[in-house]
């Protein structure tokens, strides 16, 4: 029996948009039905990548495979038959939602782009259980997006993103332009349909509590290039990478007593341009740690288990310095 | 309305507030019928402490906050009492607003780029406020610029006085306007979702150049903001606001230990908690939606979605009543006795 192919391989891949380099060499796998969050701060690159994968945008290079199949140089006509295995959400349901369809005719759109023709009584048969499925009561298929609330839109997008069946979902930033208790039930409604159904998920984010939620496999993203990868547990537990650390220390805990025990490191404003990269490690003009070498070598991916973290000061064993808690005078010394 | 009644009730023992709210009421007319935005909403601000205002999307908080200094547009009204150090600002004439805001209010918004001009350098954007205002020479506000951006943690600052907003990052735009909120020496500064548009590297710095403004020049401090994590680093009260109403008032860590109003409890157990995951836990969501009101109705706000409301709830309006204490107060017939996890069940 041959192994089945994994849901999503993202080998080397670059995407720069004219001096942009947005994407600047990114090698990710998901496995079938596993969930990785792509987390990084904008202007990291990461909706860039989701992107690519649905191919939104052409790569400058490397390769994208989606279950087995690459699709990275794919015309329209030849992504056709593959647009199914791959769904996208966006962030921002008013805008990814067409204002002069009705709702039915919206989670229906993947089925007639696959070049399906569905009677109108098919097509709503099809789309009943889908809104179903996502919370929403099957007379909503009646409705124009403005008429709902942005939780329940959110919940369109979800339905007429899971109606071909996909084998990967990218969902790019979700629940950040929901409040707070809407969030939840979304990202309740994602974890569900996810173990009920099994697709993999590339969930793009900068909402570390969500990523905590929702992930089983953590990717970190830093100026165009992934600085560290692991699961969950490991990097929450012991991320590896200064810029993970600093991350984890700046995100505030909705807890007053612990918040104010902590200690963010602060890592400046200055975020360099992706037009104009800083030689070396990308990182080094924020990062506490650095010193000469970070200047002038380009680190290697040191391996962490399964995972694996691009930093000088990472050892062979996976283990190093911690910016929240080190002295920076005693890392170097 | 009888919302308020005990809005009136001192907050930190004997110190006079710099900024006191009473009863501030805003609503506006529309095509489809007025909107009642904010109703009876009572605060203290006192010297040198930092309030925070959360609330969802549409709960009335950024209409409180423009209300203050007389912000919001004339189609707005306006009843009730907003006093800064005893001086009446509702109805106040817009010659004495205008000395008001900037000198004596300051605001901060959430999208730097917006407020700034992008056409002169920061340092004459700070400047112009000392020229007008503090009617210093071009020259001495240069100096001063200068002086400010240090003081809000711009490295070279005297380099960065000259550049254009463009060719900054949010986290030092954001910085540029604490730079020129605080230009004259307010008593109230006023932040909007300071941090909303910036990373949470980014956040954490802004979040310590407030908390050093009060420690350092004693700026009373009222933020608002939808994320309960900057509530919990850096608020020293709390205000809840749901749907135009306050619906809970305390001190920062009695809040989030012991929640007493139904919807402040469900905000804090829907957000993910860290340590947490959908194999083992799920976030309690808040069923059904906010209200959109045209008058504000003699019932409680929250009792279409709330698990504990009964008749009373629907029938009269709870007033803002202490609860376990006179620093925490909630507008709830049934307060929760429980820890937020155990409150939504």
């Amino acid at each position: 029996m041959t192994p089945q192919p994994n849901a999503l391989e993202i080998e080397d891949l670059v995407m720069h948009f004219g001096p942009v380099r947005a994407v600047d060499g990114v090698s990710l796998t998901i496995p079938r039905g596993r969930v990785t969050a792509l987390v990084g701060e904008s202007g990291s690159g990461k909706s860039t990548v989701g992107r690519c994968v649905v191919r939104l945008v052409e790569p400058t290079a490397g390769t994208v495979r989606i279950a087995g199949t690459d699709v990275t140089h794919l015309s329209r006509r030849q992504l056709r038959p593959h647009r199914s295995t791959v769904s996208i959400v966006f962030q921002d349901p008013a805008a990814s939602l067409d204002p002069r369809m009705l709702v039915g005719e919206i989670v229906a759109e993947p089925l007639r782009l696959a070049g399906r023709r569905l009677s109108r009584r098919d097509r709503d048969a099809r789309v009943a259980p889908q809104l179903e499925r996502v919370g929403l009561r099957a007379e909503v298929a009646r409705r124009y997006p403005h008429e709902l609330s942005g939780g329940q839109r959110q919940r369109v997008s979800i339905a007429r993103a899971l109606i071909s069946d996909p084998m990967l979902l990218i969902a790019d930033e979700p629940t950040s332009a929901l409040d707070v208790s809407v969030q939840a039930s979304v990202l309740n409604l994602l974890a569900d349909l996810q173990r009920d159904i099994g697709f993999a998920c590339l969930f793009i984010t900068h909402d570390l509590s969500a990523v905590e939620y929702l992930a089983d496999d953590i990717a970190v993203m830093y100026l165009g290039q992934l600085v560290e990868k692991g699961s969950r547990e490991r990097i929450f537990a012991r991320p590896a990478h200064p810029y993970t650390q600093a991350l984890l220390s700046a995100a505030p805990v909705a807890d007053p007593v612990r918040q104010r025990q902590r200690q963010p490191v602060l890592l400046g404003d200055d975020l360099p341009s992706a037009l104009d990269p800083p030689s070396g490690c990308r990182f080094r003009t924020r990062c506490p740690l650095a010193f000469d070498r970070c200047a002038t070598e380009v680190p290697a991916q040191t391996a962490i288990g399964d995972g694996m973290a691009a930093c000088h000061l990472v050892q062979p064993d996976g283990t190093g310095p911690d910016v929240r808690t080190a002295d920076p005078s005693e890392v170097l010394s | 309305m009888t919302t308020a009644t005990a809005g009136a009730t001192a907050t930190a023992g004997t110190t006079a507030p710099v900024l006191a709210i009473r009863d501030l009421s805003v609503s506006f007319p529309t095509e489809t019928g007025t909107v009642s935005a904010v109703d009876g909403v009572s605060l203290d601000l006192a010297p040198g402490e930092i309030v925070g205002m959360v609330g969802e999307s549409g709960c009335g908080k950024s209409v409180t906050a423009m209300s203050i200094a007389g912000l919001l547009p004339g189609s707005a009204r306006i009843t009730g009492s907003v006093r800064l150090d005893g001086t009446e600002l509702v109805g106040a004439r817009e010659s004495a607003l205008r000395r008001v805001r900037g000198q004596e209010i300051a605001y901060i918004f959430q999208e730097p780029m917006t407020s700034l001009n992008p056409v002169l350098t920061v340092g004459r954007q700070i400047g112009e406020v000392l020229q007008v205002h503090e009617r210093m020479s071009r020259r001495a506000a240069r100096a001063r610029a200068v002086e400010l951006l240090t003081l809000v943690g711009i490295p070279s600052a005297a380099q960065r006085v000259d550049t254009y907003p463009h060719q900054l990052s949010g986290g030092m735009r954001q910085r540029v306007m604490i730079a020129m909120a605080v230009a004259c020496g307010p008593k109230v500064l006023v932040a909007d979702e300071p941090t909303t548009a910036l990373d949470v590297t980014v956040q954490a710095g802004i979040l310590q150049v407030l908390r050093d403004l009060r420690d350092r020049l004693g700026t009373s401090v009222l933020i608002i903001t939808h994320d309960l994590g900057v509530i919990a680093d850096i608020a020293d009260r709390v205000v809840v606001m749901y749907a135009g109403r306050v619906v809970e008032r305390a001190p920062v860590n009695d809040l989030f230990a012991y929640p007493r109003h139904r919807y402040t409890a469900g905000l804090l157990s829907a957000s993910p908690q860290p340590g947490r995951h959908a194999g083992t836990d799920r976030l309690t969501e808040i069923p059904g939606l906010v209200p959109v009101l045209s008058t504000q109705p003699d019932a409680c706000t929250f009792a279409d979605r709330c698990p504990a409301a009964d008749e009373r709830c629907r029938d009269a309006a709870p007033p803002l009543a202490g609860v376990g204490g006179t620093q925490h107060l909630a507008a709830c017939w049934h307060p929760c006795t429980m820890a937020p996890e155990e409150a939504n069940r």
